[in-house]
């Protein structure tokens, strides 16, 4: 060793200290050109986002935030020139905007409802949490006849009528019978759509199609205006009560389309297997079918929740009050008319929905990340 | 299924089947069963509406198409007054509606497509704000969009002096509170052979493009053919333009009074439609787009690579068309989404086939078994066209396999 260092005097004896990597590859400015500056191309784009992010932004924040009326009686305090949203608005009518003009004292019921169907949801998102089977039971059947019993008012309770209910309160009302009703009527249009009856083969097929054919708003148009036309004279069904039945019918459609989606996944063997165990048709769907081909279809299903859950808001076209309808009602207030009024109540509403809709396809992301046994890259 | 052949359970020793346990049978009760609930429920519905329309006095069948419709419409594409029939006054409603969705479709495609391949983008802001774009959009509804465009965006935009004050009284470009105001182009003689020359060069680019192709795979030359094409479309009517002594010319719009004249109007009803529909669409188009591109397996891309061909042709000849036989079926749907949700013009007061037809007419005749039949019966139609082509441009680049 000794020697060797001596005789070749330019090898080195021990390693020279490392260098820092060169600028242009680490930190702020080796991020920047990795994802701002790549290429020229890159470079124009980002300039160009740069800009126009510029042009966008400060106004929406100014409005939003800075020149916002954040508490205030009435809309002489929203009038003043340059003002932003008119959140004092949102603050005033925000019990309206949730329960619509639900009486004040009955609030509690709608709340409990609300708790009741946290209580059920919580734990079947959650895919560790065991007892699925009763869990979805509970949400199908039992919380939709306590729901209905503490909302409308049975047993005892002081009835609310539904030209009342209003808000939010409409839209989850109608979006959640829409899902619950559409969950069985889905399942067994798409059984029938595979069936091998031909005539109950066609009327599946009609049914699907028409409804997904014509636009919602044809449908609540009918279901207001046409069905009580078929109806014997005397029986007559609510505003919301028709509405419902418009939107059950829609989405029961939609809802097939997924099952049938998750029903064709199935591999052959299964139905195969299942006929060899001697199970009858029905034992077979219930039990090796159906289990497997609703939890490949869970995103699905949840995506049809979310679009049924936008397309609440038009039941406001036939004079329905959900959140958006309330919204815009109260804008015509003339304790609260001004030119910020509109933009500051839909941009709450939006901010409700998105809340929903976002949460719920977050969750239907993770479903499928969950399911996807695929191969990845 | 349980309808398999052989012995069913049930079955005694002579391996004759009891009727109650032969599927065929059971099917046979199952549907005669529906058919008489159908026929029933309709049977049923049908007298009622007849004993409820009689007792309301409302006439039935289609006599009332021939009447006077007596009210006007907001924006007409073929001529129309108050003293035409509803059957005319039906279709200005349904024009309106293909009118918009036609113009939905182009923009929502092109914009659903930029954003879809700006969510893949490696440039950081570029791809967050798409993805800022698809999340929001998607997640609010679509009706609550067309009304904030609407009430909160263009109705409170400067009225025409307000904003004549500031770009002066005759201008171009204009867009206020009564709508957006561009020239209009007056066609005087002569004009329409700047039509037949701009017909001329679509046909010269085609040939142009066949010729190209052939001379390519016989002696494996390139020609430049979609910017000789783009030059021939653009001198070849402007050259024509100026030989036949410029007979086409601008009207601009212009203030006189509280309001503006002249011009190319374009209702505020029609953008906040437009803005709405094209926007929403294209935040699912951008999905569709990207999950097609990411559905093309990286080893094609790396096989292009590996035979040296370049990065731009590489998405332009081996992604993009393998990208389009995933994108096109869930495009489809999209865009008869879009037609369909063009109903929602009702809202806003865009005057289409809903709110013309299913809203004035209905309330004018009362007779809403046969307006609403005939509008869903239209949305249908048109879906089925729409899914018609759909299918026949999708078969035309499906994957051939043998």
């Amino acid at each position: 060793m000794d020697n060797n260092s001596k005789s070749i005097a330019y090898v080195r004896t021990q390693e020279s200290p490392t260098m820092a990597p060169p600028v242009s590859t680490g930190g702020v400015v080796g991020w920047l050109k990795e994802n701002l500056f790549a290429t020229p191309r890159d470079t124009v784009l980002t300039i160009l986002t740069f800009l126009f992010l510029l042009w966008i932004v400060p106004p929406v924040v100014d409005w939003a935030f800075i020149s916002a009326v954040w508490v205030g009686e009435s809309r002489e305090d929203c009038l003043a020139p340059g003002t932003g949203a008119c959140w004092a608005f949102v603050e005033a009518k925000f019990g309206q905007f949730m329960y619509g003009r639900y009486p004040l004292e009955e609030r509690w019921r709608v709340n409990l409802s609300g708790l009741l169907l946290i209580a059920g949801l919580v734990p079947i998102a959650i895919p560790s949490v065991p007892y699925k089977r009763e869990n979805a039971l509970y949400l199908l059947v039992a919380f939709p006849i306590l729901a209905f019993i503490l909302l409308t008012g049975q047993l005892g309770l002081e009835p609310v009528e539904t030209p009342l209910w209003g808000g939010l309160l409409v839209t989850l009302v109608v979006a959640i019978v829409g899902i619950v009703v559409s969950f069985p009527l889905g399942i067994l249009l798409a059984l029938g759509r595979r069936s091998e009856m031909p005539i109950v083969k066609m009327f599946c097929i009609i049914f699907i199609e028409f409804w997904r054919g014509v636009p919602l708003i044809t449908v609540l148009f009918m279901s207001s205006v046409m069905l009580p036309l078929f109806l014997p004279d005397g029986v007559s069904f609510d505003k919301l009560l028709r509405a419902l039945i418009g939107v059950a019918l829609f989405s029961s459609a939609y809802m097939a389309e997924v099952i049938r989606g998750g029903l064709q996944a199935i591999p052959k063997g299964q139905y195969e297997a299942a006929n060899a165990m001697a199970l009858t048709f029905w034992q077979g769907t219930r039990l090796v079918i159906m289990p497997q081909a609703l939890k490949l279809v869970i995103p699905g299903i949840v995506n049809t929740f979310i679009g049924l859950f936008k397309d609440t808001s038009l039941v406001l076209i036939i004079g329905l009050f959900d959140l958006l309808g309330i919204v815009q009602q109260n804008m015509t207030d003339p304790n609260w008319i001004s030119p910020a009024t509109p933009a500051t109540g839909f941009v709450f509403a939006a901010f409700v929905f998105f809340i929903f809709c976002f949460s719920m396809s977050r969750y239907s992301a993770y479903m499928e990340r969950r399911l996807d046994t695929g191969h990845k890259r | 299924m349980a309808h398999q052949e052989g012995v069913p359970a049930g079955a005694d020793d002579s391996g004759r089947v009891s009727l109650m346990n032969d599927p065929k049978a059971r099917g046979l009760v199952f549907q005669a069963l529906l058919i008489i609930a159908v026929i029933a429920m309709v049977y049923l519905g049908v007298s009622n509406a007849v004993a409820n329309l009689a007792r309301a006095g409302i006439a039935s069948g289609f006599g009332f198409f021939s009447d006077r419709a007596g009210f006007d419409i907001g924006q007409t594409i073929i001529p129309y007054t108050n003293d035409s029939t509803y059957l005319r006054a039906f279709f200005v409603g349904l024009l309106n509606t293909m009118v918009v969705a036609v113009i939905g479709i182009f923009f929502a495609t092109i914009i659903g497509f930029i954003v879809g391949l700006a969510r893949l983008s490696k440039n950081y802001l570029v791809q967050k704000f798409a993805t800022v774009y698809v999340e929001t959009l998607r997640n609010i509804p679509l009706l609550l969009q067309l009304l904030f465009w609407y009430k909160a965006v263009l109705s409170i935009l400067p009225s025409p002096r307000e904003a004549a004050r500031e770009t002066g009284v005759e201008v171009a470009f204009s867009i206020n509170n009564r709508g957006l105001y561009l020239p209009r182009v007056i066609a005087e003689d002569g004009s329409s052979l700047i039509f037949y020359a701009l017909a001329v060069a679509i046909v010269a680019w085609f040939v142009i493009g066949r010729w190209a192709k052939k001379r390519q795979i016989d002696t494996g030359q390139q020609f430049p053919v979609f910017l000789t094409g783009l030059a021939l479309v653009i001198v070849l009517p402007t050259l024509v333009f100026f030989v036949t002594g410029r007979p086409l010319s601008l009207e601009y719009a212009s203030l006189q009074g509280f309001n503006m004249v002249g011009g190319w109007i374009i209702q505020p009803e029609f953008m906040a439609l437009l803005l709405g529909l094209s926007l929403y669409t294209a935040s699912f188009i951008a999905e569709i787009v990207r999950a097609g591109i990411l559905a093309v397996s990286h080893g094609q891309t790396e096989a292009a690579f590996a035979l040296g061909i370049r990065p731009n042709l590489t998405s332009r000849l081996v992604i993009v068309p393998q990208a389009m036989r995933v994108i096109i079926p869930p495009l489809t749907s999209q865009f008869l989404n879009l037609t369909k949700n063009s109903s929602l013009a009702v809202a806003i007061g865009y005057p289409d086939l809903v709110s013309v037809f299913g809203g004035t007419v209905l309330n004018q005749t009362g007779q809403a078994v046969e307006v609403i039949s005939i509008t869903m019966l239209v949305y249908l139609a048109l879906s089925l066209m729409t899914s018609a082509f759909m299918n026949w441009f999708n078969s035309s680049v499906a994957l051939v396999e043998r």
